[in-house]
């Protein structure tokens, strides 16, 4: 057996088709012990660790950090016999090149029977000649047509019957690479004669489901290059690329017939609507307003954009507005506290988990920053940004939205003034930040445009009384009014 | 091994724990204290505390290794039993070699402890067949994947042994069903315990409760602990911790005799938790937090009878490098046998449907003989 050995990406859950490399935890030329990690791989069911199949050295990593690579792809090449001088000859890459075996035993791909990606056609044994031949006239080679004509395994219908592409031509490799070829579906076109519609609902595995969801293709608007008809994601994407270059129409509004709609409330949307009742009817909400010349904070934006460390991270009024609710926290610390009805006690928190408010397909989230109030204003930056990148990507776990004490709710970017936020279970106060706009305001003595903005401060009136709840709301003013000296006073 | 005092006809209340306001049967702290408790005890020689340990190093080590087999695309699917080794050692190690156990996919530790080969399962999900031991050999049922589906199997088959006379003495013969939390929630379990109830059935129902049903948290699956669901049917339940080996020993123990002597069955809810995934197909952290894991590592099985065997000299660190040198000569050769492991013939699947064959099948077979020859060269990938 050869020493370098490629390792293909298994299906890792029953029926995958592919992974996405998130992260690869060697490197070429590092030795790795059997079992030891060697890539993060998240598929549509979870995100794993696999572990090295072999021990040696990584040759080569074929696949870069964020790609997908579908099941039965080589992923990377180990030398299991790194101690016996230089290789002879380097393996090609990508593609099961000379002196490479794949597989873990003996040329065995890791793609279990019954698993994993279709098959090119041109993989299938021949046939016995004439005799197989004359039991099914007009065997093109695949499944359906190729098995013995059989009473009791009807044909499927002509329309179900899938333009499956047969021959050689459609897979390509060399050696034992198998590798599928993309096929793209036919889109039916709008100009064309419809075919008779299918009765039956469209083939597609849950995730390529999941994929026209959310590109807007409709499933039965295809034809299926897969397996038996089936569509595949190649299909979906190819028809939703196909109808962005068309003139999107006023859509036909799905109304019932007495013209209402009626949508089941479940996941994000029933979890909120139970926070926000729960929260509205036990903590008795006061909620404040105050109105702020910003124009300081934001050049400040504008010069710590500018600064040379700075310049890989998105810097927004947010990032102050966190700031100066942190340092305003340490000056009263009674704000970042909770209701413990059950034993009648109220819970001052030394740190701050602080939660941003983030409006995501999924609904309303609210992720938290953890332990905010020990961040620096760069590490701060850098939080805020990732929060705001997991929430966007729907990647945000359990662990993330819980033990908020503090929420930031930034109504601002929808162009909003302000609001009256409702608290978030067992935080006490919210902070609303509206829209920062161009307004006549008397600075120095003269109306001038400057930057204003309307902050509004939410509290659960058990615990914060209006004198604490203004004082609090006045520092985080006075702060995004002058952030340099507020720091310089109070941080 | 010993016998674990019960008092059958005593009130079966847990008492109160060193794990603060959980009520279960505890004889080891998490810090491997050994605690009295007035109704269970064990009586181990130092030998049989080694035995134990090292049961539940080797089936963890095990376990590790096929769900590493499992990540590299050798097997298709492993549910995986990390943290639950106590509730499954110290429960197999109570029954008698006569006695019946019905498990489900997880209980690879049970599997050990009745003397089978530990690659069995891993041909299971390997898919080279549909499990290939013989119940009767080592009084250890087939994996039912079905949840809850064998808690029936295993009460009509409790109904057998007392029609078959086999119940009422110290001879008696027992049977135990695993499952889990998840299970408690399906209608085959409910009915399963109403006849096992009705009927006296000499059956143990043992619950590891290890707190997920794949996602779904055990507190949005009942309103009252597991373990006191056995009242409503008629007859005991009991809560043991599940992460202690000795407690989960010394009341499986109890439970089985009392079915052996015909005074029915018993619920145990052995309080554990899944350490890792409900299957390699599962992603834990899309719905429990690391906070909770950390808390459960501190509790954890083996280091807690590690602890003890240290604290009462019954072992040293040489003992426990050994154990651990036996568990990864275990996995090696775990592994080799994995990969060495030949795909099946397809006509093989046609072998073991019915004991007695049956024409439908028999021309399937043929059919599908005659379809293989038609190819050129042998085999089918």
């Amino acid at each position: 057996m050869s020493r370098v050995k490629e390792f293909k990406l298994p299906d890792l859950g029953e029926g995958l088709t592919e992974g996405e490399i998130l992260k690869w935890l060697v490197a070429p030329g590092e030795r790795v012990k059997l079992n030891q990690p060697i890539v993060e791989v998240e598929t549509a069911k979870a995100a794993v660790e696999i572990p090295s199949p072999y021990a040696g050295a990584v040759i080569e990593l074929y696949h870069p950090e964020g790609s997908t690579v579908e099941v039965g792809a080589p992923l990377i090449a180990f030398d299991t016999d790194p101690d016996a001088g230089p290789l002879p000859t380097p393996p090609a890459s990508g593609e099961n090149g000379a002196g490479a075996e794949g597989g873990a035993a003996g040329g065995r791909t890791p793609v279990l029977v019954g698993y994993g990606p279709r098959q090119g056609s041109a993989r299938r044994r021949p046939r016995r000649g004439t005799q197989a031949r004359a039991e099914a006239p007009g065997a093109t080679g695949d499944t359906a047509a190729a098995f013995p004509a059989q009473p009791s395994v009807p044909a499927p219908p002509a329309e179900t019957t899938p333009a499956v592409p047969s021959g050689p031509a459609t897979a390509v490799g060399s050696g034992n690479g198998t590798r599928p070829v993309a096929g793209l579906g036919t889109l039916v076109e709008p100009g064309t004669p419809a075919p008779p519609r299918r009765p039956a609902p469209a083939l597609a595995k849950p995730p390529v489901r999941k994929l026209a969801k959310e590109l807007g293709v409709d499933l039965h608007s295809l034809v299926g290059t897969g397996p038996g008809g089936s569509i595949t994601r190649e299909d979906v994407r190819a028809a939703a690329e196909r109808a962005s270059q068309q003139v999107p129409g006023p859509g036909p509004a799905e109304w019932g017939p007495n013209r209402e709609r009626r949508i089941p409330v479940k996941g994000v949307r029933k979890h909120t609507a139970e926070n926000m009742v729960r929260s509205a009817f036990t903590a008795p909400h006061v909620t404040e307003f105050l109105t702020v010349d910003v124009t300081r904070t934001v050049r400040a934006c504008k010069r710590l954009r500018s600064m040379p460390d700075w310049q890989d991270i998105r810097v927004s009024p947010l990032l102050l507005v966190a700031k100066a609710v942190l340092v305003a926290l340490r000056r009263h610390p009674m704000i970042n506290s909770s209701w413990d009805a059950e034993r009648g006690e109220i819970v001052v928190k030394e740190y701050v988990n602080l939660g941003i408010a983030a409006a995501t397909d999924r609904g309303l989230i609210v992720p938290n920053i953890k332990d905010a109030g020990r961040l620096s204003t760069r590490e701060l930056a850098q939080a805020l940004n990732d929060l705001v990148t997991t929430a966007r990507q729907g990647r945000t776990t359990p662990a993330d939205m819980m033990g908020g004490t503090f929420t930031i709710t930034n109504i601002g970017v929808f162009g909003i003034d302000t609001g009256t936020p409702i608290l978030p279970p067992g935080e006490a106060a919210i902070l609303a930040f509206g829209a920062i706009q161009k307004r006549p305001w008397i600075h120095k003595g003269k109306v001038r445009p400057r930057q204003v903005t309307t902050l509004g401060l939410s509290f659960d009136h058990r615990i914060i009384d209006g004198e604490l709840g203004s004082r609090f709301l006045h520092d985080v003013g006075r702060f995004l009014t002058d952030p340099e000296t507020a720091l310089l006073a109070w941080d | 091994m010993s016998k674990g005092n019960s008092k059958r006809g005593v009130t079966r209340r847990p008492s109160k724990n060193s794990s603060g306001d959980l009520e279960f049967v505890q004889l080891l702290t998490p810090q491997g204290e050994p605690i009295k408790h007035p109704d269970y005890s064990v009586n181990f020689t130092d030998e049989e505390y080694r035995a134990l340990y090292r049961d539940m190093v080797i089936v963890r080590r095990l376990d590790a290794e096929s769900l590493s087999l499992q990540r590299q695309g050798e097997l298709a699917l492993w549910a995986s039993l990390l943290g639950q080794e106590a509730a499954q050692v110290g429960s197999a190690r109570a029954l008698r070699e006569k006695d019946m156990v019905f498990p489900t996919y997880r209980e690879h530790g049970v599997l050990w402890c009745r003397g089978l080969d530990p690659i069995l399962p891993l041909k299971l999900f390997r898919c080279v067949n549909q499990g290939s031991w013989d119940p009767e050999s080592h009084r250890f049922h087939m994996y039912t994947i079905v949840i809850g589906a064998h808690a029936l199997h295993a009460v009509g088959y409790a109904m057998g042994v007392t029609k078959d006379g086999k119940v009422g003495s110290d001879d008696g013969e027992a049977v135990i069903v695993y499952f889990g939390d998840g299970a408690s929630s399906q209608g085959d379990v409910a009915e399963a315990m109403s006849w096992a109830a009705v009927f006296n059935a000499p059956v143990v129902f043992f619950c590891q409760n290890n707190q997920y049903a794949i996602s779904e948290p055990v507190e949005r699956q009942a309103r009252i602990p597991i373990y006191q669901r056995a009242r409503g049917f008629g007859f005991p339940g009991i809560r043991v911790d599940g992460n202690d080996v000795l407690a989960s020993y010394a009341v499986t123990r109890a439970a089985l005799d009392a079915a052996r002597h015909g005074q029915g069955p018993t619920l145990i809810e052995a309080y554990t938790y899944r350490m890792g995934a409900h299957t390699s197909s599962d992603d834990p952290t899309r719905y429990r937090v690391d906070a909770e894991v950390e808390a459960w590592k501190a509790k954890d099985p083996i280091s807690r009878m590690r602890a003890f065997l240290t604290q009462q000299q019954i072992a040293g660190p040489d003992f426990f490098e050994a154990i651990d040198e036996e568990a990864d000569k275990h996995a090696i050769e775990l592994r080799e046998r994995v990969l060495a492991m030949p795909d099946p013939e397809p006509v093989s699947m046609f072998d073991h449907v019915y004991p007695g064959g049956s024409p439908l099948l028999d021309d399937e077979r043929a059919e599908l003989v005659r379809y293989l020859e038609s190819f050129e060269s042998e085999g089918v990938r």
